[in-house]
């Protein structure tokens, strides 16, 4: 493999030069792969690493709040998810089939997930704060063959597993004493004999690999198929764009439930036999720093969120650590505001790297990259091999005019480009446009190239740099005795960027109260996740609405966001 | 454990512990940085102390440090509390 870095390579060339003469294939050649021949993430991110003499070398720092500490060498990961593998295969799962990892940050997720993938199946990793009726959602659509996850969540597998007769097999990590029912089975990592040879499934480029669920404005949670050739974005983003190296200490905040928590959580790093550390906690700034100064972190992707909450904790503590080993700073989820730019190169001595993509992407797509001059506030400029632009909303043409907004959009065909929607062809087809992928997010592009994030173009809610999507949370609002219309809409948040608000019509017989809000607010929080619990409930006599009667969020979205409604009209005739 | 230290344990461990989560939780348990109770919970868990204790936390104070054991929260709500209340 190549050792140089972005920075070097930047430095003899310009940007635009890289651009220019980008093509993928360099990333093809770099990981040994001849288009046609096999390729499976699982094998590319323990196997070949193997092979490439970094046997010894350690993937996985991992720990828990309470200071539990484990660490595996690319060897470990490579003989565990074979063992992972085998064990599958013996459970009869084939190739194609959806297996779920329902878990938090423990090291079988990581290893799980290559487990899962060597047998050709396809890994569904999903948030394990979700609560049972999200998780339902998530495992019908995708006709879910298995579930692997922990004692502290099964209960939520158990609530709902009479609706789900195709899942077969519930796979319990850590069982301890307690029994198992009927369909489930225990598999504990630490215990099971290590498999030294497994026949990897020779899985191809366009062969599904991981299913990730993603929000819309309409319906329910869509599931975004990646597939093995991928890995060939996130290889070469990760290396370029978090500049990853040889000796790093690479640290991701990212839940693999969600995509960054994949791609750039297990795939980019891995990919490139970087070691990677992992903390299974919840957010604590003085922890936070300990651990970076402990592990000798120097590549941290974290989360404007995180970094907002940090800037609440003020620098005093930062000082407290030695962090002298961070080397480079990279952030993803939402915009990222010039003043937690600013504050990271005061704080930090260097600044956060935005950078820009979503679940349909499956790596960077528009980014500061290392050495480039950054703006602070803008979210840089396209990765080379990405096509970008802003269309006009009403003409879908690129607008060429600097500073003028419009809808992100990009030209279809990088390799990690999710291939569809699960079993929604027209979700899918709506998302083009005059042969244009529209990302659903508005932006500018100034004089120089780089690009202004101004919002989403549609109603779902982006909080902590997650999507959700309004039709969800309205539908679960209705479950509520009391509750008779809801809308849901985003609301400005100072650490978040937006949360969730729900605008509720009570049912005859019930009145607005303290008890009642919090009730609700903890019914959605039980029901889907935390993401998706209204922050604020707002009791209403009535919501605005079309005349064919449908709610129109857009007016209650302005009110927050203090923002004119603009011409109504052709909505309300909706 | 006094009446507003009981009070938030109950509520923790109704709330917010899975249904089989065997953990137990002491004044002490890091509840935020334990994974417990995340920072978007916390909105919920301060909705329920402003409710019982009729009193307002102001969103400065309301950090994840601030939530991070049961012994802390009591603390803040003892520090929002009117002298005439405190205890109760």
């Amino acid at each position: 493999m190549s050792s140089t870095t972005y920075c070097e390579e930047l430095s003899a060339k310009s940007y635009e030069e890289l651009a220019a003469n980008f093509d993928w294939s360099m990333a093809e050649r770099e990981l040994g792969y001849q288009p046609g021949d096999p390729i499976n993430i699982g094998w590319m991110c323990s196997d070949r690493i193997c092979g490439l003499g970094m046997a010894d070398k350690v993937a996985l720092y991992w720990e828990d709040f309470q200071g539990n500490q484990q660490q595996f060498t690319f060897d470990a990961a490579r003989v565990l998810s074979n063992a992972v593998a085998q064990f599958l295969c013996g459970l009869g799962i084939a190739p194609g089939e959806r297996v779920c990892l329902f878990m938090d940050r423990v090291p079988e997720l990581y290893i799980g997930l290559l487990g899962i993938l060597k047998t050709g199946a396809v890994a569904q990793p999903l948030f394990s704060a979700f609560g049972d009726e999200s998780l339902l959602v998530r495992l019908k659509n995708a006709d879910t063959s298995a579930i692997i996850t922990q004692k502290k969540h099964v209960h939520k597998v158990r609530k709902i597993r009479e609706q789900l007769p195709n899942l077969r097999h519930i796979i319990v990590v850590d069982p301890g004493e307690s029994p198992l029912l009927p369909r489930e089975v225990a598999f504990r990592m630490e215990q099971v004999p290590r498999v030294e040879d497994f026949i990897v499934y020779p899985t191809t480029a366009e062969s599904p690999s991981l299913l990730h669920y993603t929000s819309g404005t309409t319906g329910q949670p869509k599931g975004a198929q990646h597939v093995h050739y991928s890995i060939v974005s996130q290889y070469l983003t990760a290396k370029w764009v978090l500049d990853l190296q040889p000796d790093d200490i690479y640290w991701c905040n990212a839940d693999p439930g969600w995509v960054t928590g994949t791609s750039y959580g297990i795939i980019g790093p891995w990919s490139n036999g970087t070691t990677q550390v992992v903390l299974d906690s919840g957010f604590n700034a003085k922890r936070w720093y300990e651990f970076m100064a402990r592990r000798r972190v120097t590549v941290w992707y974290s989360a404007p969120t995180a970094i907002r909450l940090l800037m609440k904790e003020g620098t005093e503590v930062v000082r407290e650590h030695d962090l002298s080993s961070l080397r480079h700073l990279a952030s993803v989820g939402e915009p990222l505001n010039a003043e937690a730019v600013i504050w990271s190169e005061h704080a930090f001595g260097k600044p956060f790297h935005d950078t820009f993509w979503q679940t349909e992407t499956g790596c960077i797509v528009i980014t500061n990259f290392p050495g480039m001059p950054i703006k602070p506030g803008s979210m840089g400029k396209p990765f080379p091999g990405i096509t970008a632009t802003v269309l006009n909303t009403r003409t879908y043409e690129p607008i060429t005019e600097p500073g003028l907004a419009g809808l992100i959009a990009l030209r279809p065909g990088w390799p990690s480009q999710i291939r569809g929607y699960w079993s929604n062809e027209a979700g899918f087809k709506a998302k083009f446009k005059n042969g244009w992928y529209l990302c659903g997010d508005r932006a500018s592009i100034d004089h120089d190239g780089y690009y202004w994030f101004m919002g989403r173009d549609d109603d779902v809610i982006n909080t902590g740099g997650h999507l959700v999507g309004p039709f969800e949370i309205e539908s679960a609002l209705l479950e509520h005795p009391a509750v008779f219309e809801s809308a849901a809409v985003a609301k400005p948040d100072p650490v978040n960027m937006e949360v969730v608000k729900a605008f509720v019509t009570l049912k005859r017989g019930y009145s607005p109260n303290d008890d009642l809000e919090l009730e609700i607010m903890n019914h959605i929080r039980k029901r889907l996740s935390p993401l998706a619990m209204p922050q604020e409930i707002e009791f209403v006599d009535s919501l605005p609405k079309t005349r064919s009667g449908k709610i129109v969020r857009r007016i209650l979205r302005c009110k927050e966001f203090n923002e004119p409604v603009g011409d109504l009209s052709t909505i309300m005739d909706d | 454990m006094d009446e507003i230290s009981k009070a938030v344990h109950d509520y923790v461990v109704r709330e917010y512990l899975e249904e089989g989560d065997e953990r137990e939780i002491t004044e002490a348990t890091p509840l935020i940085s334990g994974g417990i109770v995340d920072s978007f919970s916390m909105v919920s868990l301060k909705r329920f102390l402003e409710k019982k204790y009729q009193i307002q936390i102001p969103d400065a104070d309301a950090t994840p440090d601030a939530f991070d054991t049961v012994q802390r929260i009591v603390a803040l709500v003892h520090r929002f509390q009117k002298p005439a209340t405190v205890g109760v």
